[in-house]
């Protein structure tokens, strides 16, 4: 069986098709959230050092690590953006980037949630701490450029150089524990083996997929706006049944 | 045969790169000197923040010694960031810079060219007033030198970085701010570097390593930013 990708990459036959992905990407994203939360709360057990306080972890590791590759992906779209001139990739790069701040604001707010209990600090000036902060910063200088020029192409290409020189952060943040001595700690989720117990890292997992699920779901819900606003003077926008009113 | 002549071939200019460079930083210079009040503005505003640090936070000396590393650096990074606007502004308003695009030469070159001038006119005065800044601080001879070599480092990459926020915020309403949003974060490294030799020389650690990264930061923007303001601007203009 063939599908043509290059289908999906018109905003006109994509409004269609993300409409009808959304349901499914957001009740997936419920459902997850709602059994990863459970299994967070109530079937890991009690950390030996922690105590309960631990638990905050199954928001705020999954929220970190997203907000790194959310831009990542963002940067991704930008640079096929810039490089191919394709309209769809700019749009899904500005509808990424709210939800990657958002995650990289909740990574932060959790993460002082988390470090006042055990380092006794909302915040200390540590690398990754910091460096999550710039990302924070980056998406947010992302959005401003976007949003103060008026012309969406220039603002699509000139947001779109901004995201992928900022894009030499990410690795910094990943590595930060690794490269300098921290307070924060290692990773603990490896890929040979892990020092964790295996309901907090189904429940860490699940957590995850969650919200990966739902920053789908808010991207697809994003770029239509951004589709439909953008394709507003073009027939297709027109015939819609909702444009009708 | 040379390999001068091909640009004068193509061209039918005798410009070669460095030609061009030299050009570009000479036009520069010559402007900024017709209005020397905007050179001195910056080096004012430095002073003044500078100032203002001991004023806020009390003239005890050994917190002031501490200090005074960070906030030389923090007020150096504000400073470039006032003067960035500058860079392209003046050129973009009357029409030169669009002639300019038009050159047969690498629009990279011209780009590095105004990247140069542009910290010889707000980046290097401020290296050089630096150390009286630093006495004014108690900061030991060591810790001076130290700073010099820094800043000399550091703030051609500030020229650097803040040119491509220029270029792309270029005739933005409200672009000011929006190219300190934009730069800022991208500067931190060097600010931490920067600071941290210093403040490694005065804890007693030697300073090579932070020197050598910040080295290493200026020969990687030397090498990447020309291209990628010259990106940002053929954005900015078409």
């Amino acid at each position: 069986m063939a599908i043509n990708w290059f289908k999906y990459s018109a905003p006109s036959t994509f409004y269609g098709a993300a409409g009808k992905m959304i349901p499914w990407f957001a009740g997936a994203s419920a459902i997850l959230f709602i059994v990863g939360l459970y299994m967070g709360f109530f079937v890991a057990p009690t950390d030996v050092q922690q105590s309960e306080a631990y638990r905050i972890m199954f928001i705020h590791v999954p929220v970190s690590i997203l907000s790194m590759i959310i831009y990542l992906i963002m940067a991704g779209y930008a640079a096929l953006g810039l490089i191919f001139n394709t309209r769809l990739s700019a749009m899904m790069a500005s509808a990424l980037a709210p939800t990657g701040a958002l995650f990289a604001f909740l990574s932060l707010w959790t993460g002082a949630l988390w470090g006042k209990p055990m380092w006794g600090a909302w915040w200390v000036w540590d690398a990754r701490l910091t460096s999550e902060l710039i990302l924070l910063f980056l998406y947010l200088g992302f959005i401003a450029l976007h949003a103060s020029i008026d012309d969406p192409r220039r603002a699509d290409r000139a947001s779109a150089l901004l995201a992928i020189i900022g894009s030499v952060n990410v690795p910094i943040i990943y590595f930060s524990v690794k490269w300098w001595n921290t307070l924060h700690q290692g990773a603990t989720i490896k890929l040979s083996g892990t020092s964790m117990h295996v309901a907090m890292q189904q429940s860490l997992l699940t957590m995850f997929l969650a919200c990966w699920l739902f920053a789908i779901t808010m991207a697809l819900l994003r770029v239509r706006s951004i589709i439909l606003e953008r394709e507003r003077n073009n027939q297709w926008v027109m015939e819609l049944a909702e444009t009708k009113k | 045969m040379n390999p001068q002549p091909i640009a004068q071939q193509k061209s039918g200019v005798d410009l070669s790169l460095i030609g061009l460079l030299l050009l570009v930083i000479r036009r520069d210079l010559l402007l900024a000197m017709r209005r020397r009040a905007d050179v001195l503005t910056i080096l004012i505003f430095f002073v003044i923040v500078v100032t203002l640090f001991p004023l806020g936070v009390g003239p005890e000396l050994n917190l002031l010694r501490t200090m005074a590393p960070g906030t030389l650096w923090v007020a150096a990074l504000l400073a470039s960031m006032l003067s960035l606007g500058r860079i392209f502004s003046a050129d973009y308003l009357d029409g030169t810079l669009e002639q300019m695009m038009l050159i047969p030469q690498s629009l990279s070159a011209l780009v590095l060219g105004k990247m140069v001038a542009h910290w010889m006119v707000s980046g290097l005065p401020l290296v050089l007033m630096a150390p009286v800044l630093g006495l004014q601080f108690d900061m030991s001879a060591e810790a001076l030198g130290i700073l010099i070599l820094s800043l000399l480092l550091g703030t051609p990459i500030l020229s650097m970085i803040g040119a491509i926020g220029a270029a792309l915020t270029l005739g933005l309403r409200g672009g000011g701010v929006l190219v300190s949003l934009l730069v800022l974060p991208l500067c931190i490294p060097v600010l931490v570097f920067g600071a941290g030799a210093v403040e490694a020389v005065t804890s007693g650690i030697s300073p090579v390593s932070h020197l050598s990264l910040l080295g290493a930061l200026l020969l990687l923007a030397f090498v990447s930013t020309p291209w990628v303001t010259a990106t940002a601007l053929r954005i900015s203009m078409e």
